[in-house]
């Protein structure tokens, strides 16, 4: 290109915001800009001449001019992260990029070296990273406190970790912060819902798919499992696993290897898994719905989060924090609650743990259009339901009904309902109290439950209660 | 009986302590060379060795390039004399500390030797 303007190159390296050098063709300082001066502790006087090599000391694979020689031979510029070490004897994180300088011929004649400094960035990393809250992680009840305590642990090894725990408790969450923190960090975090897919496409999504393996595999397709590779895969909701990819599963957490759908050559990858579940996965052993060895293969380490309602004081925490996040997000100038809303926001169970909070929150700041969120902007459910699930009353009545032996005891349903899904569960646990609360006496239980003996008896027998 | 260790990488000294796998080592005797300067071409890099195989072979004195202050640090709480961030060619590195005139952080390059290659 012809300039209609001598280039000053001194200058020109002072306009580049990052520490920068121009070498000749054989590598050979030419001109440094004052940043490059500053990072490398030599002044550019001093080493005009010198092998670039010799004063930007850096581990980027630049090993006897690899790179520069590469850059100068392709003529393609290069960006490799690493470090140097400056003659202060401080190791410093660069971004280190090499573009070649042609000459008015078209010739290479030269090199720019540009030496981005990422220390600043990576403080500012690290101390979001030792700072939860910046991660969303939002906690200081005892039981989150423990869960906190245990993520650097988790992150330091490569072991299976099961996160357990209610819907909305942060499952998610936890699995990428322990992903982010681990050594795996800079590869992939990839989530798989084992729960939204049927099988055949769940198999294909996990460990890909080879060109005509099925009707309409008109390609070669990578898995998750391939994606992940040095990284972390994250398999939500593996309590809905399907049984025969739990044997797949369970082979590859065994093998580190596998073979694609359709395809005949063994993959291999190294894969750290997380599994997370909602459900009791101990039940869907005995239940035979969950293979027992992959229980035990994935429950090496286990994390539980707490419900909402086991976390002392930290809805309080949790409504100030997402308050100020949807008031940033939808522009808003709300500065907080009003006493009343508080108190219904605090007094509310949340069954849908923080999701649920959230989700409460930011329909207030949605339709607040005042300075403080009040009763009025709080969804109506919080206050129908709160009536239903305050557990001092009902616990009252459910003595009351005991007594007036009544069919169904609908508090020992609303208690159960909390952790069993399926009316046979709530029926067979119903049966299991009535019988303790009767010691055992059948005949009265019976009369609790407004039954004749004998169905009693068949129902015992039904779900397996009999001795 | 002063014993110097030179981190060396070709005809240079090392641009960085933790890289090197070359070691040149030399005994001095009252401001001179006493016999041959022995070689050592380790098998892989790493600072932690060097540091260790310092102190296992008694050395007084460290030539390098560009070391950590972690390591530094060591090396100088073991009473080794450390002159570190030394640019250019080992040979006049050498001769200068035999002389007693190198420093921390010199450049030693002579015009011949910026033809030579890293």
């Amino acid at each position: 290109m012809n300039f209609l303007f001598d280039l000053d190159i001194p200058l020109l390296l002072e306009g580049i915001p990052h520490p920068a050098m121009i070498l000749d063709d054989s590598f050979r300082i030419m001109a440094m800009n004052r940043l490059m001066e500053a990072m490398t502790g030599y002044s550019t006087d001093k080493v005009v001449g010198l092998h670039g090599e010799l004063i930007v000391r850096s581990n980027t694979g630049n090993n006897r001019s690899q790179l520069y020689s590469r850059v100068m031979q392709t003529g393609v510029a290069i960006s490799v992260a690493g470090d140097i070490i400056n003659s202060y004897r401080r190791k410093i994180s660069i971004q280190y990029s090499i573009a070649v300088l042609d000459d008015k011929s078209g010739q290479h004649c030269g090199l720019l070296v540009v030496a981005e400094d990422l220390s600043a960035r990576e403080a500012e990393h690290k101390s979001e990273m030792n700072n939860y809250s910046s991660l969303e992680l939002i906690g200081h009840s005892p039981k989150m406190q423990k869960v906190f305590e245990l993520i650097p642990m988790l992150a330091q090894t490569d072991t299976s970790v099961m996160i357990t725990g209610e819907t909305g408790t942060g499952k998610d969450k936890i699995a990428e912060v322990i992903h982010q923190k681990s050594s795996r960090a800079r590869f992939s975090f990839i989530k798989v819902n084992c729960g939204a897919l049927p099988p055949g496409l769940l198999e294909s999504e996990l460990f890909g798919h080879v060109k005509g393996s099925f009707t309409g595999a008109t390609r070669n397709k990578q898995g998750m499992f391939s994606l992940a590779d040095k990284g972390t895969l994250f398999l939500t909701e593996i309590g809905d696993m399907p049984s025969s990819l739990q044997v797949k599963l369970l082979s590859v957490l065994d093998d580190r290897a596998f073979i694609p759908v359709g395809g005949e050559n063994k993959i291999t990858v190294d894969v750290r898994i997380i599994a997370a579940t909602h459900r009791s996965l101990r039940e869907q052993v005995r239940k035979n719905k969950f293979r027992e060895d992959l229980f035990y293969r994935l429950n090496v380490l286990q994390v539980h989060l707490p419900p909402l309602r086991e976390r002392e004081g930290d809805v309080r925490y949790l409504l100030d924090f997402f308050l100020q996040k949807f008031t940033r997000v939808l522009n808003k100038s709300i500065v907080g609650f009003a006493p009343k809303a508080m108190q219904s926001l605090l007094e509310y169970p949340y069954p849908g743990n923080i999701r649920e909070l959230s989700n409460t929150v930011e329909y207030a700041v949605n339709v607040c259009g005042r300075k403080k969120i009040n009763t009025d902007h709080l969804p109506p459910y919080i206050f129908e339901q709160h009536i239903e699930e305050n557990p001092q009353p009902l616990e009252v009545a459910a003595e009351k009904k005991a007594k007036k032996k009544s069919v169904v005891d609908e508090v020992s349903i609303n208690k159960q309902s909390e952790r069993l899904e399926n009316w046979p569960e709530i029926e067979r646990q119903l049966i299991i109290d009535i019988l303790k609360e009767h010691r055992g006496n059948r005949t009265r239980a019976a009369e609790g439950l407004g039954w004749g003996r004998m169905k009693l008896w068949r129902k015992m027998k039904k779900y397996g209660l009999q001795e | 009986m002063r014993k110097l260790m030179i981190i060396i990488q070709g005809d240079f000294v090392a641009p960085r302590f933790d890289l090197a796998t070359e070691v040149l080592t030399v005994r001095l005797e009252k401001n001179t060379i006493v016999g041959e300067p022995k070689m050592i071409i380790r098998e892989r890099s790493s600072d932690e060795a060097l540091c260790q195989m310092a102190v296992e072979e008694h050395i007084t004195d460290i030539i390098c390039g560009g070391i950590e202050e972690v390591h530094f640090n060591f090396l100088v709480w073991k009473k080794i004399t450390v002159l570190d961030a030394v640019v250019g060619s080992w040979q006049l590195a050498l001769e200068k500390c035999v002389a007693g005139i190198l420093q921390q952080g010199e450049i030693v390059i002579s015009k011949k030797d910026r033809r030579l290659s890293l």
